[in-house]
């Protein structure tokens, strides 16, 4: 089967399987993971395969039903939760910062808290303000909490699954646009193998990208446009807001001497103030130019299609910057981009 | 007699953490731990130190916590707010109001996903039930049927807020709680034999798998709201309310019940001079033991 391929909504579905069929105790939980749409089919089949006593959808209390997570964890079922925006998610700021975070330490090791929480991210088509925030910066700030910001289809079976197994509380982000991101099977990574926290894309030698969750893929197609000009780039991705791990974008930044980091949050502090700040720690003297960063605006999305358009950066804000670091022309990308700013692709026809 | 010893040492700045005293409040916790095993789990809130003791929580390992060594029952990382003895199924107290609610709930479905017999215990004051983790936490509780028993000790103050500011004049907690789908009851938490009575109604409920309940247990705070002292020349509560309930205190109550059984005088006298060895152990071992080592300030941030 040498052309089958697979989406990385597949690889989140059957990380789940694997994991609920490898830890018999496990749990899985979340508003409409049971329903027939099954979060954006991300948990289809789960309920059939293991049951409603493991498999079930709940009430709505984002809160209660993370400190119910919390609770069953410490005492020794695995729970996965998903919540199907990131914005709901943030009714349930005590349990998840005062409780899953700090309850193994604050009890000096006597309990752990195996603990994952799916949220997904939404963007476009409407969104708005309160459906498409990404604050993977937020629950990077805790002590306690692990954060994994998945990109590329090939490995994000192999980080959910390593999330679920992990006996500590990790927050996983799902961009909604990444869902229907298509990869040939045989690419995919097996879910056992170690994690790589940051992961190396490309190697070039004019100026290192670093971007994360769905902004690594337009940072992806910049690079092709930046190939074609004579512009090689370093890029990596942030897969995990572990700093400890983070010595290879230390590298990258030594031998190229420039940093642009591609942030799929707000700009201000933000996951790529980390990597710039981490950066001039490390490695100032390497510096050829300031680092640089694209984020969104300080202001909330709005909803309509008309306020829309500027909000978000893509291959071609990146490639616009690059060539502004390096001195050089700017290539016209007007025939390249998409008709509609609003949707990944012809395949998304909304509402959510 | 335990925080009695607290509030007579707290002053000389060795505990040195916020502390919130259960003296007036302790016939709750005893009544309720009476039906209690090893097995069956406890969870509380601030002012939990009753709790933790009547569940069978080691003394020492409270008073070496509040004294922030390393014998302590966090080792020094909790304090007062965050106690914990798995050995005796005490799992955990914690500081912010109604947060443990929550975490008691999935202890219980964990204990039903599991088909274990035992049940869970969350201790709270009224003031939690004012908090959306309450009513969320309950209502996920009488869905699923866990094995939770929720104990609302109604000391009619928050701090210094009473009811009348936070609860409409017409609020039952337990008529609330029945509507809402638990095996609800009231008691006179300063009556042990009150608290007795509906604590053993209400753990066979839940023990009969027929789902969660609730006791709200009338109590009285004698001292202030954080710390050992009496505070009752603030004026936030109505002249002459303290000394009612402590005319009714649930010892002397206790104690006019059994003073004329003929052996009375003796086991009181040889249980007073019993509490109070264990207590001085307590306190001299947690004046001896080392503080926790700062280098190993950063452990289990993240378990291995």
């Amino acid at each position: 089967m040498q052309n089958k391929s697979t989406t990385f909504a597949e690889q989140v579905n059957a990380a789940q399987m694997r994991a609920m069929h490898d830890d018999p105790g496990m749990i899985c939980m979340g508003l409409g993971v049971d329903d027939p749409k099954g979060i954006f089919g991300t948990t289809s089949g789960l309920a059939e395969t293991f049951g409603s006593q493991r498999v079930f959808d709940m009430p709505t209390a984002e809160n209660a039903m993370t400190g119910v997570g919390v609770g069953a964890a410490q005492a020794g079922t695995r729970v996965l939760m998903t919540h199907q925006r990131v914005d709901f998610f943030l009714l349930a700021m005590d349990q998840l910062v005062n409780n899953a975070a700090k309850w193994h330490y604050m009890f000096n090791g006597q309990m752990r808290v195996p603990l994952t929480i799916r949220l997904i991210v939404g963007r476009g088509w409407g969104q708005g303000p309160t459906h498409a925030q990404n604050l993977q910066n937020w629950f990077a700030h805790i002590p306690g909490l692990k954060v994994v910001i998945p990109a590329k289809t090939d490995a994000v079976g192999q980080q959910l699954y390593q999330a679920i197994m992990d006996d500590n509380p990790t927050v996983f982000i799902e961009h909604r646009w990444l869902h229907n991101q298509s990869c040939a099977a045989e690419k995919i990574i097996d879910y056992t193998t170690p994690l790589q926290k940051v992961r190396t894309h490309k190697t070039g030698s004019d100026i290192t990208l670093v971007a994360n969750s769905y902004m690594l893929l337009e940072a992806l197609q910049a690079t092709e446009v930046l190939s074609s000009v004579g512009i090689s780039c370093d890029i990596l991705d942030t897969a995990d807001t572990d700093i400890s791990a983070w010595e290879n974008i230390y590298s990258s930044v030594r031998k190229t001497g420039r940093l642009l980091v591609c942030d799929s949050a707000h700009k201000h502090f933000s996951l790529s103030a980390e990597v710039i700040s981490s950066c001039v720690e490390h490695c100032f003297s390497s510096l050829k130019s300031a680092p640089q960063r694209l984020g969104l605006p300080m202001y909330p999305e709005p909803t309509s299609f008309g306020m829309t358009r500027d909000y978000y950066n893509n291959a071609q804000s990146i490639v616009s910057m690059v060539c502004t670091m390096l001195n050089v022309p700017v290539p016209d990308l007007s025939q390249s981009s998409q008709s509609l700013h609003d949707v990944p692709g012809a395949w998304f026809k909304g509402p959510f | 007699m335990v925080e009695e010893a607290i509030a007579a040492r707290y002053s000389e700045q060795k505990m040195r953490c916020p502390t919130h005293l259960s003296i007036g409040q302790e016939a709750c916790a005893v009544g309720v731990s009476a039906y209690l095993s090893k097995d069956d789990k406890a969870f509380s809130s601030h002012r939990a130190h009753a709790h933790y003791l009547a569940k069978g929580g080691s003394l020492n390992k409270l008073i070496a916590e509040l004294y922030g060594k390393a014998t302590g029952c966090t080792g020094g990382r909790g304090g007062s707010m965050h106690l914990t003895d798995l050995d005796a199924g005490f799992v955990a107290s914690t500081a912010i109001v109604a947060n443990s609610i929550p975490v008691a709930t999935g202890q219980a479905l964990h204990q039903q996903l599991q088909n274990q017999k035992s049940l869970t215990v969350a201790y709270f004051g009224d003031g939690a039930t004012e908090e959306g983790a309450f009513y969320e936490s309950v209502n996920f509780a009488a869905v699923r049927k866990l094995p939770v028993l929720y104990v609302c000790e109604n000391n009619q103050y928050s701090v210094y807020s009473g009811l009348s500011c936070r609860q409409p004049a017409d609020r039952s907690i337990t008529k609330m709680s029945q509507s809402m789908g638990l095996f609800a009851l009231e008691g006179d938490g300063h009556n042990i034999e009150a608290v007795l009575k509906v604590a053993g109604e209400a753990v066979q409920w839940i023990r009969n798998g027929n789902g969660p309940a609730l006791l709200e247990l009338h109590t009285y705070r004698y001292r202030e709201h954080c710390g050992p002292n009496f505070d009752d020349d603030l004026g936030y509560r109505p002249e002459g309310e303290m000394a009612s309930w402590q005319a009714r205190d649930p010892l002397l109550q206790l104690e006019a019940q059994l003073q004329h059984e003929p052996r009375w005088q003796a086991f009181k006298s040889d249980l007073v001079k019993s509490i109070q060895a264990g207590i001085d152990v307590a306190f001299d071992a947690a004046e001896l033991a080392p503080f926790p080592n700062p280098e190993h300030n950063e452990l289990y941030v993240y378990a291995e």
